[in-house]
């Protein structure tokens, strides 16, 4: 992200404008005055892998640039990754789907401006064979402790991911400690995961729109189900979006990340999210917009002031 | 700047999109511009080291050239880390920004290019036959003249320097993930996404069909930048 590098040629050219305007310039912080000073910049995000695979952010960011003549940068890593990146600065904003990283991240200063975004949910994968019989469960835990007890062969993320991170809650919450010959932790992408799943007939969780998108390619089927289609609430599968807070990275393009969120928030770009769709299905459901807006989310899940680190 | 929106959403857009041309050509476009401007640089930068090592002696000689062969073997994952690490704003040169970008990679490939045009560069100067320094200085020639005459001798040689490094480049995929992210906007063009990273991408996602064919396009231009190296080699030669 050449920020600083382009405002400083921005900056130039735009000097005697400035200078008239009575403003010092920009301060090189990636923070401009106002909302005509961010065209020509670039706004790096860092995201999940599921936002970018199914090519959701492709689609929509041209608007966004478009709009503000700017440029966006996705980086598609993994949550650990990304808020990795993001609490190193290398980014200014963030896109992810683990609220209790999320919450660590936020309340360690790293972020600000926490917004719902969008939700989708998890499904478990498998063969048609179902050798562990889970098909049609409605619980994800007793599934998952059926694949154990049968001993299938099961693929996990292992790349602390917003998946591998959902998938960790779940076998917490079935009470078992997955381990032996049966379970593979791959550390790889969730089109790997499921690719590999594939080949090895093998059970996996995936996050419905990775897995419509890869469907054509692949012979597994949905055996249990999430939210979307009447499945557990356990296997909600909700983004957030982030700041990056340029009290603690004065290098973080903090007028573009707020410019971007309000925009992926607004309700333009969250009918663009719910019309986007593949193979015939909505692959995100919209949540910014609502009409009993809850300002709890800007903050994280039980905060209170004095809990300080 | 958007690309249209197809008719058929049905399909997924993704499955055609790597043959979009303007795609295909921004990936082949990052990843020659990454790629020649780091072994150009790592040449301009080896060359000279390699001359004063084949015609000077000095204490400590075979420790650099030890260092040198170990450099050849830089995991280039870990050289990617180290890069990050230097670049991230959190590192000695996070001010600049470099991190997610072509010339956060073009420093990583110049790590990775440097050691082998060095060592085998500087093979080549010392493994100019003895007879032809001899026969240069008995000729009358100063310093510089046998110098001269043994560089073009070792001509071919340093070619295959430059062509070893480029290779390394162009086919590294571990440092160009790291440093580079991998980025394409949303208008279809690369912006950090090289041949190699695009294979990886593609074959994640078991869209094995297109990772094979950026593979074959990889595979054309080594071909083919080796080809014009040998060529230009072999008709130096012939001179």
């Amino acid at each position: 992200m050449s920020i600083q590098r382009r405002q400083f040629i921005a900056a130039i050219g735009g000097g005697a404008l400035a200078g008239i305007a009575g403003c010092s310039g920009t301060d090189g912080g990636g923070q401009s005055e106002d909302g005509a000073g961010v065209a020509g910049e670039t706004l790096t995000l860092t995201t999940t892998t599921s936002t970018y695979d199914t090519g959701l952010l492709g689609e929509i960011h041209g608007d966004f640039e478009e709009m503000y003549g700017v440029t966006v940068d996705a980086v598609a890593q993994g949550t650990g990754a990304a808020l990795e990146s993001a609490r190193n600065g290398d980014s200014d904003v963030v896109m992810v789907h683990a609220r209790g990283l999320e919450d660590e991240f936020m309340r360690n200063g790293y972020g600000i401006n926490r917004r719902d975004l969008m939700f989708n949910d998890f499904v478990i994968v498998g063969p048609e064979s179902d050798p562990a019989g889970i098909q049609g469960m409605s619980s994800a835990t007793e599934a998952l402790n059926a694949i154990a007890e049968s001993e299938s062969t099961f693929i996990s993320r292992g790349d602390n991911s917003g998946t591998h991170t959902k998938e960790l809650n779940l076998w917490e919450a079935a009470g078992t400690d997955p381990g032996g010959d049966w379970y593979q932790e791959i550390g790889g992408g969730m089109g790997e995961a499921l690719n590999i799943a594939n080949q090895q007939g093998a059970y996996t969780l995936s996050d419905r729109g990775t897995f419509i998108s890869q469907r054509s390619e692949i012979d597994l089927v949905i055996l249990v189900q999430g939210p979307i289609e009447d499945g557990p609430e356990i296997l909600a599968n909700p983004y957030g979006v982030m700041a990056v807070n340029p009290g603690v990275h004065e290098n973080a393009n903090y007028d573009l990340a707020m410019a971007y969120i309000g925009w992926i928030t607004s309700p333009g770009a969250q009918d663009a999210i719910s019309n986007y769709t593949m193979n015939g299905e909505q692959l995100f459901f919209p949540e910014a917009v609502s009409e009993n807006p809850d300002f709890q989310q800007y903050v994280p899940e039980g905060w209170s002031s004095d809990s300080s680190e | 700047m958007t690309v249209p929106v197809e008719p058929v959403a049905q399909l997924p857009a993704v499955v055609d999109f790597p043959f979009r041309e303007q795609y295909v050509w921004s990936i082949i476009y990052v990843s020659l511009y990454v790629s020649v401007t780091a072994v150009a640089l790592s040449t301009l930068f080896s060359l000279p080291v390699a001359i004063v090592m084949g015609f000077t002696d000095f204490p400590g000689k075979q420790f650099v050239k030890s260092v040198i062969n170990t450099g050849m073997g830089f995991p280039s994952v870990v050289v990617g880390l180290a890069v990050l690490f230097i670049v991230s704003n959190q590192g000695p040169l996070g001010a600049l920004n470099l991190i997610f970008t072509k010339e956060a990679m073009i420093m990583s490939q110049f790590v990775l290019a440097t050691p082998p045009i060095t060592a085998i560069a500087l093979a080549a100067i010392t493994g100019v036959n003895e007879n032809v320094r001899d026969a240069a200085h008995v000729l009358g020639g100063t310093r510089l003249d046998v110098a001269l005459v043994v560089l073009k001798e070792a001509r071919y040689g340093i070619a295959t320097a430059v062509l070893a490094g480029f290779g390394r480049a162009i086919s590294e995929v571990g440092s160009v993930f790291i440093v580079g992210g991998n980025i394409v906007s949303s208008d279809g063009v690369s912006s950090t996404r090289t041949l190699t990273t695009a294979i990886q991408l593609e074959a994640r996602q078991g869209r094995y069909d297109t990772a094979m064919v950026i593979g074959a396009i990889l595979l054309a231009i080594v071909l083919t930048v080796n080809a014009i190296v040998v060529r230009l080699g072999d008709e130096g030669a012939m001179q």
